[in-house]
């Protein structure tokens, strides 16, 4: 049987980001309740970031990148010198990998200051479901906001909308090559010699919504893809069609759109312009495949790498039962007894263990320059997941021999830095209250530094997992 | 000064007693270790998917240029986009210089059309099948090198097999020791504090095996005197940073047998192109890191045997924003100095429109596990009957083994 002291350690390290000093005393009232209250209330998932770019002004980065690199192109090689042509791509590029930090530095700020670090949580796990990674130049400026706008502000609501709200992003649109798929039979299509690409179908199918054994074929992935063509986001590019668009939102092209009915899993979906594919995607949300899906992953992410047959089919059974109503899932996850056990089982994410490490010591901001090298250092940088499928979630990843040398390497840097304001082994106590163990503790005190002690509060296996 | 020291002889001790499949036994037959066996084997596994027909492009194939459009090169010594000569018909890409010496010099060779049994068009997948050896997904929790490894001798199989990479991929996970290293900024940790945080993780199956081998590699890399060297080309690409640590890693003394490499970015949807884009930009990059891995292995090349494969290959026809989507027959490429090279392994199933799978990849008429089950026992003397069961089970008994090897 749990203690409240192991329940509010399991609400802070389980389902949250690390507790702050005294962190664990504010949750020991009522552990569940704290984190109950922030599943419905839309502004637990907000960011609070003022002075981020908006739409616009990420399109027009965007458009200057994307002409200064065509008039590279186009320059050919003789009319200037090397060092001319890299600034001239060189300054837009900057602007956009600038947008980028700027989004990775309040990202990172929410994570140390929150209250909220249930929903937040969340909000990352979402995230990495639905991934759009800054690793290509049209990215690079969208994935942040994406994040802002397409998650954090959908997870109250039911999983179909989340989806749609996704897959009509420009993040996504761009990311995984939507914004230039061409219906062969549209009208554009029959002019030009352009064409579907199946890149957003496939994996809306792969790895949003069925996962890659949901019971789906080729065929239907090029039906889809077909759907989908006309989804694009507004360009210079576009304004012949729609010429009131504001650049850098969704917009439906009919001209390019694949004319007829499309048949998806067997269902027929009669042409609709863009509410065909809108049709096919909410059906997609409530398929149980997507309902298995996502509850494996959900109990991956919070409970254990390979987590008990039953909390999955009870996450499954609450998807299903409320059309994918997300507040609804999310309690069903906090109401599962394997969540609760009072070891720790999942072996934290690198970008975990630099949160609740910089949580434990109380900062609430860190350095751009710092949070940069931190976060390559210790290998994921915030929306430069590896591909479409994300983040892996296992320990059999992150617990490589190198990693581990990375998180020692990162806490010496952290404890040189930090390690000498408070007594190790009093924040470890407030960060993992009865999870501390006396071999852990023994070896914290009887450090050769406080600096070294704090190097073996982080990396000890109480502190390492979650 | 003396107390460190003590700190350190400890550790090493600990790392042998708690790196499982080392195991205290072997600790004490270490001396014995004495037959050295440098026959290295390095696996490059590109991951993305990598466009076999952009590579070892068939120029010959009277379906070729229509088939692959503005995808296609020209013949060695003709038009924009020339060829590296290669044997009739097939042609190099020109941004594999140092692919093509191998070439001349008879180091390399190449299996075209070859696939696993995956046939799916899912890169996680794909992967998996790849790294498993199985012949379907999910079917195994640890890789072939891996237990290749374990079937070698007990002497080479403790030396196990490194990843240049943060973390082990499948294809070396399992019973033999794996081992993983990636290039660092930050200064290396304190001798002290390894060894009472090896003393913290006594117990814990997770972490001391991870920091038992991480401190092992480090003290492997920083000991070598090629480490002081690599300092001078700190311009050179990650790739080639990563593979000239690969090779300093095999060639240490007791270094792996094994070495993996990955590279990522060969998903090219878009712009893919030919003398320029996204394919021209990640061969460079191969190239060099290859010509850096041979550089690197020194004498030990002579004995060596590097793969390249990947998950599976791409539409033969270009899509509709100047790249290629998934598909099914790629191309591997052997090379290293033990390796009989100038040919092609294999069969060619054409790029005629009937001759294509599902009417749009290049049909996999090859099996890939053929050609690295056949490297591995001629390269390391594995019984072929061995290889079948334990290696790659449920492959076909009657497929046909090329000879790879000198």
């Amino acid at each position: 049987m749990a203690t409240p002291a192991t329940e509010s350690f399991t609400a802070a390290n389980r389902f949250g980001l690390g507790a702050r000093p005294n962190g664990l005393g504010r949750l020991a009232g009522d552990p569940r309740g704290s984190l109950m209250q922030q599943i419905a209330k839309p502004e637990s998932f907000q960011c609070d970031a003022p002075g981020l770019p908006d739409r616009t002004q990420i399109a027009q980065a965007l458009t200057s990148f994307l002409l200064a690199q065509r008039e590279r192109m186009n320059s050919g090689p003789s009319t200037m010198s090397p060092a001319e042509q890299v600034a001239a791509v060189g300054l837009p590029l900057r602007a956009l990998n600038q947008i980028a930090a700027e989004e990775v530095l309040a990202r990172t700020r929410q994570g140390l200051q929150t209250e909220s670090d249930f929903a937040e949580r969340l909000v990352y796990f979402w995230s990495n479901h639905f991934t759009v990674a800054a690793t290509k130049a049209t990215t690079i400026p969208w994935a942040g906001i994406y994040e802002r706008e397409a998650i954090r502000s959908k997870l109250t609501g039911s999983f179909g909308a989340l989806l749609i709200a996704v897959a009509q992003h420009p993040g996504m649109l761009l990311y995984l090559d939507q914004a230039q798929s061409i219906g062969p039979n549209s009208v554009v299509g029959l002019r030009r010699k352009t064409g579907l690409n199946e890149n957003l179908a496939r994996e809306i199918l792969e790895l949003h919504t069925l996962g890659v054994r949901g019971g789906y074929s080729q065929t239907d992935v090029s039906e889809l893809a077909k759907a989908l063509t006309g989804w694009t986001v507004a360009s210079q590019r576009t304004q012949r069609w729609l010429s009131a668009a504001q650049t850098g939102d969704f917009v439906f092209i009919d001209d390019w759109h694949e004319p007829g009915a499309r048949t998806v899993l067997g269902r027929r979906y009669p042409e609709g312009g863009e509410a065909q594919a809108k049709a096919i995607l909410l059906d997609l949300a409530h398929h149980p495949s997507t309902a298995r899906r996502v509850a494996q992953q959900l109990a991956c992410h919070f409970v254990a790498d390979e987590p008990p047959l039953r909390a999955i089919e009870q996450l499954e059974t609450a998807f299903l039962g409320t059309q994918g109503d997300l507040p609804a899932v999310h309690k069903a996850l906090l109401d599962l007894p394997e969540a609760w056990r009072g070891d720790a089982q999942k072996f934290k994410s690198p970008a975990e263990f630099m949160t609740s490490s910089l949580r434990m010591l109380g900062q609430s901001s860190i350095e751009a320059g710092a949070l940069r090298n931190s976060l390559t250092l210790l290998g994921q940088v915030p929306f430069r997941a590896p591909s479409p499928a994300g983040w892996p979630d296992r320990a059999s990843h992150w617990a490589a021999p190198d990693a581990i040398m990375k998180r020692l390497e990162w806490s010496q840097l952290l404890a040189e830095r930090l390690g000498n304001r408070e007594r190790p082994e009093a924040m470890l106590a407030g960060s993992l209250g009865p999870a501390a163990s006396a071999q852990t503790l023994r070896a914290v005190r009887s450090a050769e530094s406080q600096a070294q002690g704090l190097v073996l509060a982080l990396m000890s296996p109480e502190f390492q997992r979650r | 000064m003396n107390n460190v020291l003590n700190h350190l002889k400890l550790s090493r001790r600990q790392i042998m007693f708690h790196s499982g499949a080392i195991g205290l036994a072997s600790f004490c037959h270490v001396s014995l270790a004495a037959a050295p066996d440098d026959r290295k084997f390095v696996l490059v596994i590109l991951r993305g998917a990598m466009d076999g027909l952009a590579v070892v492009a068939p120029y010959g194939d009277p379906a070729y240029r229509a088939a692959r459009g503005r995808l296609a090169f020209d013949p060695p010594g003709s038009g924009d986009a020339a060829l590296l000569p290669m044997l009739d018909g097939f042609g190099l890409n020109p941004r594999l210089p140092f692919l093509h010496e191998l070439w001349r010099k008879r180091e390399l060779a190449f299996m075209h059309a070859c696939a696993t049994p995956y046939r799916d068009r899912s890169h996680f997948d794909g992967q998996d099948v790849l790294e498993s050896g199985a012949n379907r997904v999910f079917a195994a929790n640890d890789g072939w090198l891996n237990r290749a490894l374990s079937a070698r001798p007990h002497q080479v199989a403790e030396r196990g097999g490194i990843a240049i990479a943060a973390t082990v991929p499948l294809v070396l996970r399992g019973a033999a020791p794996s081992s993983s290293w990636a290039p660092s900024s930050a200064p290396s940790a304190a001798q002290d504090t390894l060894a009472r945080l090896m003393d913290l993780y006594a117990g814990d199956d997770l972490l001391a095996p991870a920091l038992a081998r991480a401190i092992h590699n480090q003290q492997t890399v920083a000991e070598s005197p090629m480490a002081m060297a690599a300092g001078e080309r700190a311009n050179n690409g990650v790739q080639v940073r990563m593979a000239e640590a690969a090779a300093r890693l095999l060639v240490a003394p007791q270094g792996p047998a094994a070495a993996v490499l990955s590279f990522d970015g060969w998903d090219t949807h878009a712009n893919q192109g030919t003398m320029q884009g996204a394919m021209a930009l990640r061969l460079s990059a191969l190239d060099n890191s290859l010509r850096a891995l041979q550089a690197g292995l020194g004498a030990h090349w002579a004995k060596a045997v590097v793969v390249v494969a990947t998950e599976f290959g791409r539409t033969v026809a270009e899509n509709g924003t100047g790249g290629t989507d998934h598909g099914t027959g790629s191309l591997a490429l052997v090379m290293g100095g033990a390796v009989r090279g100038a040919r092609m392994l294999g069969d060619w199933p054409t790029l005629a429109r009937s001759a294509l799978y599902e009417g749009r990849d290049l049909a996999p008429v090859n099996d890939l596990r053929g050609l690295l089950l056949a490297v591995l026992s001629e390269h390391w003397g594995i019984e072929t009957e061995r290889l079948r069961r334990e290696v790659f089970p449920g492959m076909e008994k009657k497929l046909s083994l090329p000879t790879v090897l000198v």
